[in-house]
């Protein structure tokens, strides 16, 4: 068990792939701790291990070692789950990536509307709960397009829309921003802390854009696979003072 | 929110293209079941519609269905003098080809034991049955010719007076009905050239007879048809129908006609079992083949279909499991795609096929029991061919939703 009011924790994630010669360290001791309300940035280059980690901690890439815990729950322990990952997926986590990762033969509210009922709401009921979600996005006009006539950002927010769907303890955003002009970024990465701030959620973004820090409480960044802490960036200062 | 007919929706044109090609696929399937069933029905036919209980045949033939039969006219007389016979009718059956109006008309001819039979009991549709003993002709409707139409066969012309519907031999000719002796006399006509020349071979040879030398009367006889000369023996029959006074006397009747030297008895079970047997068997074995190799093929093309469906929706697949969703929701959207492709390929199967059977030039008899067969095979196909899309569906992983 952890705090109560910590969202997320990894205790010394590691994660090797192959072995012997072929052996490759795509993360090594990672240690990270989100609150709930608290959204935290996670940088690197390319090939850090940001990617895996998010994998890692969103229970769809197990690691080699180390510990996850979710809600205070602990979830993995090495590579091993001592719950049923899909099932706790369903229920706690939230995830939105860089392409917006839509089910295609379904509409925008559609999206949102099987996550809830993939959770066990009524039809109806996730119908109604969709409509508000998309609402409270600023897409509520676009609940019944096909997801190829929204555009990138509609997208996005449709996507933030699902994960948020189920009241997640955790959302986790893999460069949710790639594929937005700066202004929509902008207002994406904003959403995503007032989500942290009214849903409780603790928020782990993956980010290259370094316009849009001032939005997290927290940074960390990675490089080899190792991950520290940057503390010389007070982002939420920045945030409040902008 | 049923995510099977969200995908369907999404694909209708390609979805549906695919169920009409399915469902004409199935609907062959169900043809050849139906072709099967119509040649049965055909063949069947004649022995169900005549009402014979026995039927007498030469000796060690198979009847006039399976073979060529010949009995005396006499047998009639011998079989109505067993006890137990209610009544024995002359049956005279063969098929002729002939030229009418410039197109080829294929007849199987069947002699009414006049004025016993007159045809009442077939299935007359139009105009009536016969009413006098000659030249006069009920034909079947697959024959194409009208009331009333003419016909020249052998030296006589017949007028069409009724019509019947379904009347049609094993080989799928239309049936025609005259009077025995107008059948016989269509069997054996020859033409007149043929009769003069069997008049002077039959004068040649008495000639050199001595019988015929000292009794000129005899000679003078030589020059009479041959029917009535009387020691010339009438023209045969395929067979004698016999009815009896109780089904009950059956076996008694039988073993007392198959103790007689020069014929073979047959129940009407006995003939119908030796026609399947001999004629429909081998179509029957031969479309149970085609059957099942559509059938194996509709299968394989059902499971591509549904596999390259599946492919197509891989990633959405995969986010399905990454958002939480439990297997049995991605193998049920698979299965319920398979099912609805098969129930809607079997209902356009159905659809199209009664619209289309009737213009085949064989009978197709769908009947409930085939359909209900063909839907059971329909249902496991249809859960056999999701196997290959289930199979895909479950090796992917949600990881692969995350895949650029």
């Amino acid at each position: 068990m952890t705090e109560p009011n910590i969202a997320i924790e990894t205790r010394n994630l590691n994660k090797i792939y192959g072995s012997g010669n072929t052996e490759v360290v795509a993360m090594r001791d990672a240690n990270m701790i989100v609150h709930h309300g608290e959204i935290v940035a996670l940088l690197g280059p390319s090939g850090s291990g940001k990617s895996t980690f998010l994998t890692a901690v969103g229970l769809i890439n197990p690691p080699t070692s180390g510990e996850i815990f979710i809600g205070g729950t602990l979830v993995m322990n090495g590579p091993k789950p001592v719950v049923n990952v899909r099932s706790f997926r369903r229920q706690h986590i939230g995830y939105v990536f860089q392409k917006s990762n839509l089910i295609p033969f379904l509409t925008a509210r559609e999206n949102v509307q099987i996550a809830m009922e993939l959770n066990g709401t009524g039809s109806r009921e996730a119908k109604k709960r969709a409509q508000h979600l998309l609402e409270s996005l600023g897409v509520g006009d676009r609940g019944d397009y096909r997801v190829i006539m929204l555009s990138g950002g509609q997208q996005q927010r449709v996507a933030i829309a699902r994960a948020l769907a189920n009241h997640p303890s955790v959302i986790l955003a893999d460069e949710p921003t790639a594929a937005l002009d700066s202004r929509l970024g902008k207002q994406v990465m904003e959403l995503f802390r007032t989500v942290a701030r009214e849903y409780g959620a603790g928020v782990i973004v993956v980010t290259h854009d370094q316009r849009t820090l001032d939005v997290f409480d927290m940074i960390y960044e990675m490089e080899d696979g190792a991950m520290h802490q940057n503390k010389t960036v007070h982002p939420t200062k920045a945030y409040f003072n902008s | 929110m049923n995510l099977a007919l969200k995908d369907i929706r999404n694909n209708l044109g390609r979805f549906a293209f695919t169920t009409i090609g399915i469902g004409m696929m199935l609907m062959i399937v169900m043809g050849m079941a139906g072709i099967y069933r119509g040649l049965v029905d055909d063949a069947t036919l004649l022995i169900n519609h005549i009402g014979a209980d026995l039927w007498i045949v030469q000796r060690d033939t198979r009847g006039p269905f399976a073979e060529v039969s010949r009995v005396p006219r006499t047998l009639v007389y011998r079989a109505l003098s067993v006890p137990g016979v209610l009544s024995a009718r002359e049956f005279v059956y063969h098929t002729i080809q002939r030229q009418h109006k410039g197109k080829q008309l294929r007849i199987a001819v069947l002699g009414l034991s006049w004025p016993q039979d007159k045809g009442d009991w077939l299935p007359i549709v139009s105009g009536r049955a016969l009413g006098q003993n000659h030249f006069e002709i009920v034909v079947d409707k697959s024959l194409g010719l009208p009331l009333s139409e003419t016909l020249k066969l052998g030296k006589d012309t017949y007028t069409v007076v009724g019509l019947t519907h379904n009347m049609v031999s094993s080989g799928g000719d239309g049936m025609a009905f005259v009077t025995l002796w107008d059948s016989q006399s269509i069997q054996f006509d020859a033409p007149a050239e043929a009769i003069r020349l069997e008049r002077a071979a039959r004068d040649q040879r008495g000639e050199s007879n001595e019988l015929f030398q000292s009794q000129p009367f005899l000679t003078q006889q030589l020059n009479l048809p041959a029917s009535q000369l009387p020691a010339v023996a009438t023209p045969a029959l395929s067979a004698v129908m016999v009815k009896l006074t109780s089904t009950y006397e059956s076996d008694r009747v039988r073993s007392i006609i198959a103790g007689w030297d020069d014929v073979s008895v047959f129940s009407r079970a006995g003939q119908e079992e030796l026609l399947l047997e001999g004629m429909v068997d081998k179509a029957r074995r031969q479309l149970g083949m085609f059957r099942a190799l559509l059938t194996l093929i509709a299968a394989i093309i059902m499971a591509l279909i549904l596999y390259t469906l599946t492919l197509d929706k891989i990633r959405s697949i995969a986010l399905l499991k990454l958002i939480g969703a439990p297997n049995r929701v991605i193998l049920g959207l698979i299965l319920q795609q398979a099912l609805i492709l098969g129930g809607l390929g079997y209902a356009v199967a159905y659809i199209v096929g009664l619209k289309l059977f009737p213009y085949f030039p064989r009978r197709v008899v769908i009947t409930n029991e085939d359909l209900i067969q063909l839907a059971f095979v329909v249902l496991g196909i249809s859960i056999l061919s999701s196997l290959l899309g289930m199979w895909k569906a479950l090796t992917v992983e949600p990881n692969d939703a995350l895949m650029t």
